[in-house]
């Protein structure tokens, strides 16, 4: 550090003509700064911002057949959305898989990674089996599951041993469900199977998250607490859950955009089920545009999913910005 | 002192009934895909096969292995490639801050969490315009670009831990952008360089939306063949096990050899990082 000091007073000192030699240097830096920038600022603008326009324009068109028709429809496809029986089927599911998915991701991100931070033996063993299922593709872990939870195989063949037996995403019941709009409103049954998948895979990410947490916060803390006489239950459940509360924040906005957005798992899966039980707007998007060529329809949902997502996402992201200046 | 002697058994029971949990998957997996198809009843699933018969894969891989093909051929170029730009938006927006760097980084950054579904139908059009529809090289592009945001985030953060007096003192010592770049910010980046790569190649190989939309039977990469061995009249599940092992394969060898990597990049993946 010193050493640097001293470089710099002397190399800053004699003379006069570094001050423009400087500034001739700052422009040609200026102009590298801006070539290597550029391209990506190009590209996220037309790509991102400028295609979701394009999107939204085409959600706002007639073009609902092969042939692309921009002529201006209003929110004529919004308004079909909203009163379809499946696009209404989406919202519950999604809804419903949104906040098991997430409140699963908590419990068991928390729970397992506690444990994984009491100075275990082969603490990186039992890391990386909780972990693996990550780099697995959605596809993956679909078709497995799939097969496990197929209600003649599976899980069940144990089930059935202690007298339950679950048709798990075969089952077309709503529990508490309730007549709204065109659709029963409730919890399909089948979209616990799909969510137990999906926990499977994305555990690892709150573990990880947590366990991070848990590692931030400095031993004296806990040291402080027992020397009060505190229980170790005592110490998790009033100060260290508490410590860990900005961890849950960002574990629930990036397990809500997931699963907002998600299409392959389900897909891979379930598909949209009898009676749509498991579909999702992911699915329906994918289908009714590339599928069904309702081009217009499908646009209209990506900007509804589009929607949901930012309510999470922008203030996360204004957050973090601000947080760091 | 008591309690924590009686507890530290029932710790690891917890933990070792857990993670059976957890491998009960692959267990299936290997299981299923080892035996001959006659042996595949569902009442003995759960059940070690009695011979080991690696026809399933051998019939998986004969239907696989030219989609596997596909996805080397997509996966490396756009690795490298999303990285490097990575790189490139990392250090402008970390040592070279412009006025509005901040509010642009923001913008770019949102790009990582958009649904691709609200981009798709534009971009399918716009590769029909320009040629690459149903081609890998679209696929590439397609990865590229979308792969910017995650991988200035990863850069920016890892380039944020490079001491700002190093890079004043480098220029001061005469060096300019791109000397400062080549021989100090690039030297200190194989850390970063290794978290990037192992994190796009993993994503990108994985990735399925824009695979099944983009790319049409022979182009198509391995998880949307993968998908489609499923979707056959017949269900084959020994195949289907062994072809989703095959597929599998090679990010769980990154994941297990350079597993370290990977977490860091997940941990860097939630912005604050």
């Amino acid at each position: 550090m010193e050493q640097v000091i001293a470089k710099e007073t002397q190399t800053a000192g004699p003379s006069i003509g570094i001050p423009r030699k400087k500034k001739r240097k700052l422009t040609k830096d200026h102009l590298l700064v801006l070539a290597f920038i550029t391209p990506s600022i190009l590209f996220i603008t037309v790509f991102v911002y400028g295609f979701i326009g394009w999107t939204g324009y085409v959600s706002l068109s007639n073009w609902n057949s092969l042939v692309p028709d921009f002529s201006y429809a209003g929110l004529k496809n919004y308004q079909f959305l909203f009163n379809d029986f499946r696009f209404q089927a989406d919202l519950r599911n999604t809804l419903i898989f949104t906040v098991l998915f997430i409140g699963a991701s908590i419990v068991t991100g928390q729970f397992l990674a506690v444990l994984l931070d009491q100075k275990i033996k082969g603490e990186s063993l039992f890391r990386n089996i909780f972990f693996f299922p990550m780099a697995l593709s959605f596809v993956v872990t679909g078709v497995v599951w799939q097969w496990l939870l197929n209600p003649s195989t599976g899980v069940n063949l144990f089930m059935k041993k202690i007298g339950l037996d679950s048709r798990w995403y075969t089952d077309t019941n709503i529990l508490a469900g309730f007549q709204w709009g065109k659709i029963e409103f409730g919890i399909p049954v089948a979209i616990i199977a799909v969510v137990i998948a999906a926990v499977w895979q994305m555990t690892g990410f709150s573990v990880a998250m947590y366990l991070a947490g848990l590692r931030g916060i400095p031993d004296e803390v806990r040291e402080a607490a027992r020397m009060d006489g505190a229980s170790e239950f005592q110490i998790y459940r009033k100060i260290i859950l508490p410590l860990l509360r900005p961890i849950t924040v960002s574990v629930v906005i990036i397990m809500a955009h997931i699963s907002l957005k998600i299409f392959d798992l389900i897909y891979a899966m379930t598909g949209s089920g009898a009676n749509f039980v498991t579909d999702v707007p992911g699915v329906y998007m994918f289908e009714t545009t590339f599928r069904g060529n309702y081009y217009a329809n499908g646009a209209a949902i990506a900007i509804i999913m589009l929607i949901s997502v930012a309510i999470f996402i922008v203030p996360y992201l204004i957050s973090s910005r601000k947080g760091e200046s | 002192m008591a309690i924590k002697t009686l507890a530290k058994p029932l710790l690891y029971l917890l933990l070792i009934g857990l993670s059976l949990l957890f491998l009960m998957p692959v267990y299936v997996m290997i299981v299923t895909s080892l035996k001959p198809l006659d042996q595949v009843t569902l009442s003995e699933m759960w059940k070690l096969p009695a011979t080991l018969d690696f026809s399933s894969y051998a019939t998986a891989f004969s239907k696989l292995a030219p989609n596997l093909l596909n996805s080397f051929y997509l996966v490396i170029p756009a690795t490298i490639l999303s990285a490097l730009l990575g790189s490139l938006n990392g250090y402008v927006l970390s040592k070279w801050k412009f006025k509005g760097a901040d509010t642009v980084f923001t913008l770019i950054l949102f790009g990582m969490f958009i649904p691709y579904q609200s981009i798709l139908i534009p971009m399918i059009q716009f590769l029909r315009e320009i040629g690459l529809y149903n081609t890998i090289t679209g696929l590439v592009f397609v990865h590229v670009v979308y792969g910017i945001p995650i991988t200035t985030l990863m850069f920016r953060n890892f380039y944020a831990g490079i001491p700002d007096e190093m890079i004043e003192s480098a220029k001061i010592d005469g060096a300019g952008f791109l000397r400062i770049f080549r021989y100090i910010i690039i030297p200190l980046s194989i850390t970063g360089f290794v978290v990037v790569a192992i994190w796009q190649f993993t994503n990108i190989w994985n990735e399925f939306l824009f695979a099944v939309t983009i790319t049409t039977s022979s182009q198509q990469p391995i998880m949307v063949a993968l998908q489609n061995l499923s979707g056959s009249q017949i269900v084959q599940w020994n195949v289907q096990m062994a072809g989703a092992l095959l597929a599998a394969l090679p990010t769980l060898l990154v994941y297990i050899f350079l597993g370290k990597f990977f977490v860091r990049g997940l941990l860097a993946g939630s912005v604050k990082g």
